[in-house]
């Protein structure tokens, strides 16, 4: 019994990490660079909902709705201005430092407005989950609502990429930015649209996490941002469905390790697991293996 | 095309050591003449910087990152405290002049910041606000025989030099106190800890709250740690602590995590009690945090934001006014020590002419004289080790306030 | 006598360092440089000293490594424990060049042994590979525990009550609580000529046949493979050399800051990250830029102390600003057209990876 309920605590972590790591692994995916602003995105939708809901007091709705509105307006500037000057730069590593330089602006900037002190975020889930076995087993609602809502996103990023025009034109730009040019594909206009669901996506991850965690601070984002990147490394990176694996496993690899093994070592554990995957599968557990040619 | 890159980081370069040692020498000449000007002619003292005409105090903490939270209330608290002072008519007539420098809860950074203190003419230091930092930085205090009191340096090695002194208590002294608390009031038959392992103050307390368990009338049942990188689920930690059947979970941590850790507990249907040291001081005031949560919550700390003495109300509605936050502990601490300053000042009738050594030297010997009153005890002696001796006072949360658990 | 090309490029790099030794030794003894920069001179080699330890492996190598400063924390912590263990035995130069010897080895020994598995993935499955080793170094030291007393070493990975120590033994490496009171030895002096002897390695190891074959891996390591290079010799090879300065570099921090903790603003990913900004700034491959680069950027936070509060919002802006401009490839293009019409000679590519 005491098994099963860490087991249910590991899936609630690991939905959690499973719905960032899906926007993460969007962008990461297709425009082939390492957002490590991210997760500051996540940070500003939270504090878009938290200001807004206190505004109109407590009502979360219209604050997850602009707090989506305003992620996509800030992904789309952030990839305008900072990104899309170094797109084809010598090196790939230059927009991954400025990505850098965004997460610290983005930080910084909220640390001038919102103070360094934590808020108490109030849940956007009010639902108290379910219970089985007479109330020994309890799965929260923001869990539920967590994964189902992943799954939502999960199917219809897969029907986009695969079923439309734009996210064939994405998967082509993922392949080859030269080829996808020449197909008459605008990579400017995909990738600023990859950036802009990812974003969206983003505002509704942060929503989510500070639903189930409730503390609020310009650094909110930064470690789930990472741990979503590892997240979607293990998982495969550029696949949707090993974005959500790889979210749920590392969540779960996580708690059962803090519980049967040490929670003083269990980075150094997760961490571990995430070597010894990548050494048996090297491109993830759902990642293409791509051949290299002469 | 490297050429010319190489060309403008070059140009780059030597702008900026340009502008920085042009920086350096104006702040220097600035200074000397800043003092010549004020000053009564020509003093025989080693220093320049050390005979203006007005106390000059620093206060470092991290004003950016994730500790920023203390840094800000520690600097901002002191910052008050010299406003006060100076509204007042001053110390002794003299006046004080305050600066604060960030440290990004860094030693490196602290010791940086320190440098940067002294060069604008620091004569006596407050900070830094965090241990690893205060540590670093009493090294360099040392070699300069500045006076420098911590408000909120905790661990055991802060104080090691006879010219640093604490504010708050420190981490053996919180651990030993909790221990005996939680016995001499049998609060408890089985204890569950929770701790950062990767906090210097919150493995401090955690060790020695160990140590001083054994032979007490009741049990250390689970001992569970977070990590900084790993402080959002504690899940598992409560988990075990509600198996192990812990009627009572010790939270030596500060109060960010521990509020998060009240709302799990309440999510999963767990409620011990929960006893907590001074870090948790602040999880009142944490913006549109449910304190029903904190319900029952016990915590040893010396500063209650929410006390009716005429000290603590002028000082919360003061800095609340100012800040547009509820001062923490950190905050009171700082307060306290800049008056502290003041007083071991006055007790010596020390001038701001003296230099820092000096300074440092009649400073060190009024603080085992001197008995202060401040927001965080009414009565507050030191000895020479540098620990302060001050009770500790237990409070409960009731209807969202504390209570005075005696 | 006739100076080749590369020698004499070497040279500038040398010289410049110096050239800054000198120039800031004489205004130091002259008392016109300000504690605030006097305080900095030291923390500027180390932070040099690992970006070309880091610039060899992502520049050179051309494995980007997002964990380096595991090494520079493993350097730090054997190197400070020896150095208090032993603070009460040995005269402090010996001890001192000691504990450079022990930090090297034990960083180079991590070095290799975490190259095994590390080099055999690729892109940036390793990066997050390095990322994760990172932690796991940071993690562990974090949990360890170590005390000496008359019977000898105790260890523990729980807590120090568990190390059972005599009265009178002394827990040295205290889990968070780190190392403290490590002798303050490093000075400016020592970090330059750390410095110098990282760039001679490098150097010679670049322009060296082991140096070129380096390359040709990163080139295209499957041609480089078929005439015969031994391709995961010579990338263990860059990649312990390089975690043995990272080790270097570690020394000379612990040296310098009395306590020591394995805390993320040190040694964590972030801190690696902060690094690889120097690298990529300096250019990629480019030893002498790293160099300057590190010295600038960790000067450029210092001397926005005067805006305060505004100081990491404004470093952030020129970091994004900075990249743009210097990698930018329609801005490298408008420089390009702009100054040649100026009769700018341009060598591209030479450098760059």
């Amino acid at each position: 019994m005491s098994f099963l309920t860490y087991l249910i605590n590991g899936l609630s972590l690991g939905s959690i990490y499973a719905i960032i790591a899906l926007g993460y692994t969007m962008v990461y995916g297709i425009a082939k660079m390492l957002n490590f602003a991210h997760g500051d995105f996540i940070m500003v939708g939270c504090y878009i909902i938290f200001s807004v809901s206190a505004a109109l007091g407590g009502n979360s709705v219209v604050g997850i709705i602009l707090a989506v509105i305003l992620c996509t307006l800030l992904g789309i500037t952030t990839e305008f201005v900072a990104y899309r000057p170094l797109r084809g730069a010598a090196s790939p590593l230059a927009v991954l430092i400025t990505a850098i330089g965004v997460s610290y602006f983005l930080e910084n900037v909220a640390l001038l407005i919102f103070g360094a002190d934590i808020k108490s975020f109030t849940s956007v889930i009010k639902w108290e989950g379910l219970s089985f076995a007479g109330g020994q087993l309890r799965i929260q609602g923001v869990t539920v609502v967590t994964i189902a809502v992943s799954v939502v996103i999960l199917i219809a990023l897969q029907l986009f990429i695969n079923k439309t025009k734009q996210g064939q034109a994405m998967l082509a730009v993922a392949e080859d930015k030269g080829a996808a040019t020449l197909m008459g594909i605008n990579v400017n206009k995909t990738i600023m649209l990859t950036f802009a669901i990812g974003s969206s996506l983003a505002a509704v991850a942060g929503a989510l996490l500070c639903s189930a965690y409730p503390s609020l601070s310009p650094y909110t984002g930064a470690m789930p941002g990472i741990k979503a990147f590892v997240a979607a490394v293990l998982g495969g990176i550029g696949s949707i469905p090993g974005a959500m694996i790889g979210g749920l496993v590392l969540g779960i690899v996580e708690i059962l390790s803090k519980t049967y093994i040490s929670s003083q070592l269990s980075d150094a554990i997760v961490f571990g697991i995430l070597v010894v995957v990548l050494l048996v599968k090297p491109t993830g557990i759902l990642g293409k293996v791509i051949q290299e040619k002469v | 095309m490297k050429k010319l890159g190489k060309v403008i980081s070059a140009l780059m370069a030597s702008v900026l050591v340009a502008s920085a040692l042009v920086g350096c020498t104006d702040a220097a000449s600035t200074e000397t003449s800043d003092s010549q000007a004020q000053t009564q002619p020509a003093q025989e003292t080693e220093s320049s910087s050390d005979n203006g005409a007005t106390f000059k105090i620093g206060a470092i903490g991290p004003l950016t990152g994730g500790a920023a939270a203390y840094g800000n209330a520690v600097c901002n608290a002191a910052e008050l405290a010299v406003e006060d002072i100076n509204a007042a008519g001053g110390i002794n007539g003299y006046q004080v002049e305050y600066s604060k420098e960030d440290d990004e809860l860094n030693a490196e950074k602290s010791v940086n910041a320190y440098n940067t203190l002294k060069d604008w003419g620091m004569q006596i230091l407050v900070g830094s606000t965090t241990s690893a930092c205060s540590i670093a930085v009493s090294e360099y205090t040392k070699a300069d025989n500045m006076f420098q009191l911590t408000p909120s340096g905790s661990a055991v090695d802060c104080v090691k030099y006879d010219n640093v002194f604490r504010v708050c208590f420190s981490d053996p002294n919180q651990g030993i106190a909790s221990a005996q608390y939680i016995s001499d009031h049998n609060l408890a038959t089985k204890v569950g800890i929770i701790y950062d392992s990767s906090d210097v103050y919150s493995t401090g307390i955690y060790q020695k709250f160990v140590d001083e368990s054994a032979g007490k009338n009741y049990e250390i049942v689970s001992q569970e740690a977070f990590t900084a990188d790993n402080a959002t689920d504690f899940s598992v930690q409560l988990q075990k602590a509600k198996d192990a059947g812990a009627d009572l979970v010790f939270l030596p941590i500060y109060y960010q995590a521990a509020s998060l850790i009240l709302t799990q507990a309440n999510t999963m249907g767990y409620a011990p009690t929960f006893f907590g040291v001074d870090g948790m001081d602040g999880i009142l005031t944490v913006e549109n945090f449910d304190t029903k949560l904190a319900e029952g919550v016990m915590l040893l700390t010396p500063f209650a934001a929410d006390a009716t003495d005429d000290l603590t109300v002028n000082f919360v509605k003061k800095y609340e006014e100012k800040y547009g936050e509820t001062p923490n502990q950190f905050a009171a601490d700082a307060y306290d020590a800049v008056f502290i300053i003041k007083q071991a000042i006055e007790a010596k009738n020390a001038t701001p002419d003296m230099s820092i050594s000096d300074l440092g030297d009649a400073l060190k010997g009024a603080m085992t004289e001197i008995e202060a009153s401040g927001l965080t005890s009414s009565k507050m002696t030191w000895d020479a080790s540098g620990e302060p001796n001050k009770e500790p006072k237990a409070v409960v949360i009731k209807d969202g306030a504390y209570v005075s658990a005696e | 006598m006739k100076i080749n090309k590369i020698t004499k490029n070497n040279l500038i790099t040398y010289g410049i360092v110096v050239a800054a030794f000198v120039l800031f030794t004489v205004l130091a003894s002259t008392g016109n440089l300000s504690s605030h920069m006097k305080g900095l001179l030291i923390p500027m080699t180390y932070y040099a000293v690992i970006a070309v330890a880091l610039n060899l492996c992502v520049g050179i190598l051309g494995e980007l490594s997002i964990g380096h400063c595991g090494f520079m924390c493993i350097g730090a912590f054997t190197s400070a424990f020896f150095s208090k263990a032993t603070a009460e035995i040995l005269p402090s130069g010996i001890r001192f060049f000691l504990a450079f010897l022990i930090g090297i080895a034990f960083a180079a020994l991590f070095g290799f042994l975490i190259g095994i598995p590390v080099l055999r993935l690729k892109g940036d499955y390793l990066a997050i590979v390095t990322l994760a080793f990172g932690e796991i170094i940071k993690n562990i030291i974090n949990a360890f525990y170590i005390g000496i007393d008359k019977s000898g070493i105790h260890f523990s990975l729980k807590n120090a009550m568990e190390l059972g120590l005599d009265e009178g033994g002394e827990v040295i490496v205290n889990g968070a609580m780190g190392i403290t009171g490590t002798p303050h030895d490093s000075t400016f002096t020592i970090g330059i000529i750390v410095l110098l002897i990282s760039l001679f390695v490098v150097l010679n190891l670049i322009n060296s046949r082991d140096g070129r074959a380096i390359m040709a891996i990163r080139d295209n390591y499957i041609a480089a493979e078929s005439t015969g290079i031994n391709v995961t010799g010579y990338k263990m090879m860059a990649f312990t050399i390089s975690a043995a300065i990272a080790g270097a570099a570690g020394v000379l921090f612990s040296h310098n800051i009395t306590t020591l903790t394995a805390t993320s603003q040190y040694f964590g990913y972030n801190a690696s990250i902060m690094i690889l900004v120097y690298v990529v700034l300096g250019g990629i491959g480019n030893i002498r830029g790293s160099v300057i680069a590190a010295c600038i950027l960790y000067l450029l936070p210092e001397l926005l102390r005067g805006f305060s509060n505004y100081r990491m919002l404004i470093y952030s802006i020129v970091l994004i600003v900075m990249m743009i401009v210097n990698w930018s490839p329609k801005i490298i293009e408008w420089r390009k057209r702009t100054l040649g019409r100026f009769g700018f000679k341009k060598n591209s590519g030479k450098e760059i990876a």
